[in-house]
């Protein structure tokens, strides 16, 4: 009996390994990806790295053009974020299972959601450039219509996590629907909806770095300039002042969460 | 004067059997009422059906001279004030103090605007207080609901009805997820309440001897309709089986010659 | 006591309430000041919207392409669910082992604060900059792309799986360190089997986001796949048809790919 367990284990791990394997040589065929190069390519990324990937005295004269791109990539993210957030919350309240005023709302509000969020970022950021060009416009738009739709379904979930108990209460009670929201559902569902709010302001930092590059603002930009120009030193300085600022971000967005869950 | 009149009430489902059928009955003002059955037996429907929070598909209530059926959203409203609910599991906003839910209760006579910004009269927040006193809990006036027990959480519920005033409170298995302990308190506290401020009681429960206890009157539904509707005192031995469809609840009863229960359940 | 209550029947502000207060009343004003300080770059807005509504139009609701059929956008997103694969096994792979070096129950204290500190970093880097980095020695293009969106990816998994490994009972790898079991063993016999589920599931919503990463790759740095097309059909053919016809097909198996990862979400929390 015991044989066949400790056999049936073993057999499953090999296979799940032969599956892996199979996937992995697949991929690596279709996507042409040499993967002698690639382990070659880290060792030389390494060596490079040592040697030019550092930012030196000269470099660090760039710091002020630094800094104001930076702000500039802050100032999108949160705005974006906030204004997707109002939207959202909107769209959230109409859809949830709490609060809806029917249930047509839902079906849109989570297809909303679903669309805005799964057309990627660079999606959003290329069709918006031919009308508007290369700016911190742009950059701001796509970045918000990605956020809508993340937001308007993680607030769904955190209405529906609600509950209808305590509407159910104030119906009863004889409160109208926007007391119901107002005194019931959103007090209920505060620390869920500011936790994901910074977790999308958090995101979208990270993703301006991206959005920049392509649509020509903030630090995403400044980093391509400089890559482009080979000017490696100021390209490091730009990355590890990312770093900085990105766990910065994190480590607020951390204590705000610790102090009101 | 009866203070409430339903006339063929019934609720359809999906199915071919109603979760109530035909159901009628008049309570006056100050009546202490107990809803009995077993589980499906249409008792939650027909609490919810009374003050609208569930459709009746068909019949007629008629509360304080008004007919409930046929108001719209804002007259529905209004006699909804009037109607206080408690419920098994509370209903209360868990993050918000005991003050803040009790005053949930006003919410029926406030405009939308007051409402939204949650501002009670002075005057109000005097009276919640001075109801939590009665119910003994005004010590933990600022706490947050998720902090209290679950007999201080239906005095919280019981509280929040009160505050609206009500001619009539409905009670959906108030002690159902209590101990034997809170149980006694809360119906103890119910008891006074219909006694010494008139106001008219509702109540589903599953326990029986809780209903022989406390009421003055019994309704015994039996799959969406009454099969008994009478004083404590003459709920026999053969009316509970009948209720229940099973001997084994009426078993645990003590009766004397004539069939009466005589003794409520240990 | 009573009166004193009787007094004081306002809520009380508790110290959560100030900071939600205080962190939405900043968020909101950096958000206005921020949205007035947008730089339009000289662009008509009004104008630009209609444009950008038109655009939409056409991109949505007709999309055509001459130079791509169906089979063509096909192949190109079976490429991009290629690289994702690729970078998603690698990550994975190298996580499950990273993470161990990084749970406390399971190494020194000292290497732990390094690889947790490490994977911090990496994941602080914005992943376009780590294939640039790495397009330097490699070149723009897929490689570059695999390694630097496997580098990125093993920063999120490797946080995930030693916060995995460390939620393991501690009892059970004290009684198979007392029964003299080596450290590989106990790996492989308790720790692992223990964490299964949730590595699975963790490395499924990666493959999502490695998925969206090889896209914004192709678009952005060279790679192959999907994204590179996007890139193509609007900054070379301007052709809008074709962009939409790309950006359904990516709609879609992104779509696919959220219900899938949702079933896993659900399951995690059972968990």
């Amino acid at each position: 009996m015991e044989n066949d367990v400790f056999k049936k284990r073993r057999k499953s791990t090999l296979l799940l390994a032969v599956i892996i394997a199979a996937l992995s040589v697949g991929s690596a065929i279709i996507t042409q990806y040499d993967a002698g190069k690639g382990m070659l390519s880290i060792f030389k990324a390494v060596a490079w790295g040592i040697k030019n990937f550092y930012p030196d005295r000269r470099s660090l004269v760039r710091l002020p053009e630094i800094f104001i791109k930076l702000k500039d990539t802050i100032l999108m993210s949160i705005a974006a974020s906030v204004a997707a957030a109002v939207i959202a919350m909107a769209l959230a309240l109409m859809g949830s299972r709490s609060t809806r005023v029917h249930v047509f709302f839902t079906g849109l509000a989570r297809g909303i959601g679903s669309f805005f969020r799964n057309v990627p970022l660079v999606a959003w950021a290329m069709v918006l450039m031919l009308a508007f060009n290369q700016s911190s416009l742009t950059g701001f738009l796509a970045l918000f219509l990605g956020s809508l739709g993340f937001l308007t379904r993680a607030f769904m979930e955190s209405l529906d996590e609600v509950g209808e108990n305590a509407v159910e209460a104030l119906k009863a009670a004889g409160a109208t629907y926007y007391h119901i929201v107002f005194q019931a559902v959103i007090p209920s569902s505060m620390p869920q909806i500011v936790s994901w709010l910074l977790f999308m302001i958090e995101t979208n930092i990270r993703d301006a770095t991206l959005v920049g590059f392509l649509t020509g603002t903030g630090i995403g930009f400044l980093f391509d300039v400089y890559y482009k120009s080979f000017n490696y030193h100021v390209a490091s300085l730009i990355v590890i002042i990312t770093v900085i600022m990105v766990i910065a971000m994190e480590s607020v967005s951390n204590i705000v969460r610790r102090e009101i869950l | 004067m009866a203070l409430l009149k339903l006339k063929n009430i019934s609720k359809y489902y999906q199915g071919p059997k109603p979760a109530l059928e035909k159901v009628s009955f008049s309570i006056d003002e100050g009546e202490f009422v107990s809803v009995i059955g077993s589980s499906g037996s249409g008792k939650t429907t027909l609490l919810r059906c009374i003050n609208r929070l569930i459709e009746p598909t068909e019949g007629e209530i008629n509360f304080n001279g008004v007919e409930v059926t046929k108001l719209r959203k804002n007259e529905l409203r209004k006699v909804r004030t009037k109607i206080g609910m408690v419920f098994q599991h509370h209903n209360l906003v868990e993050r918000l103090t005991v003050l803040e839910n009790v005053l949930h209760g006003r919410l029926g006579y406030k405009s939308t605007l007051a409402g939204i910004m949650g501002s009670y009269t002075k005057k109000e927040k005097k009276k919640a207080w001075d109801i939590l006193e009665m119910l003994g809990i005004e010590d933990q006036v600022h706490k947050r609901c998720d902090q209290l027990s679950g007999g201080q959480k239906q005095r919280v519920g019981i509280a929040r009805a009160l505050v609206q005033n009500p001619k009539m409170i409905l009670c959906d298995e108030p002690i159902a997820s209590l101990d034997p302990g809170s149980s006694k308190i809360i119906m103890d506290y119910l008891k006074n309440i219909c006694k010494d401020m008139g106001i008219t009681l509702i109540i589903s429960l599953h326990q029986v001897n809780v209903a022989l206890n406390y009421s003055h009157r019994i309704i015994g539904f039996n799959k969406g309709t009454i099969h008994f509707d009478g004083p404590p005192s003459k709920l026999t031995h053969k009316k509970i089986t009948d209720i229940y469809g099973s001997e084994q609840i009426a078993e645990s009863y003590d009766h004397d010659e004539t069939g009466n229960i005589t003794a409520a359940a240990g | 006591m009573k009166n004193k209550d009787r007094m004081n029947l306002d809520k009380p502000l508790t110290r959560s309430m100030i900071i939600i207060r205080i962190t939405l009343g900043f968020l909101l004003l950096v958000t206005i000041y921020g949205i007035l300080t947008l730089d339009s770059g000289g662009v008509n807005i009004p104008g630009a919207i209609l444009e950008t509504l038109n655009n939409f139009k056409i991109i949505f609701f007709r999309p055509f392409s001459h130079r791509l059929s169906v089979f063509d956008a096909l192949y190109e997103i079976i490429i991009t669910i290629a690289l994702s694969v690729l970078i998603t096994l690698f990550s994975g792979i190298i996580a499950i082992f990273l993470g161990l070096l990084g749970a406390q129950n399971l190494a020194p204290k000292g290497i732990t604060v390094i690889v947790k500190a490490f994977v911090a970093f990496i994941r602080a880097v914005p992943s376009i900059l780590w294939v640039l980095i790495f397009a330097v020695s490699a070149g723009l293009g897929s490689t570059a792309a695999v390694i630097g969106l496997s580098f990125h990816s093993i920063g999120y998994l490797t946080k995930a799986f030693s916060e995995c490994y460390e939620e393991i009972d501690r009892g059970v790898i004290d009684a198979l360190k007392a029964t003299g079991a080596k450290w590989w063993q106990i790996v492989f016999q308790a720790v692992l089997p223990s964490c299964a589920t949730y590595l699975l599931s963790w490395t499924f919503l990666r493959f999502e986001m490695n998925f969206s990463n090889a896209v914004a790759m192709g678009a952005a740095a060279g790679a192959a796949g999907i994204g590179f097309d996007l890139f193509m059909a609007s900054n070379l053919y301007f052709d809008l048809h074709e962009l939409g016809l790309i950006t359904y097909f990516i709609l879609a198996f992104a779509i696919l790919l959220e219900v899938i990862a949702t079933r896993v979400k659900s399951k995690l929390k059972q968990k």
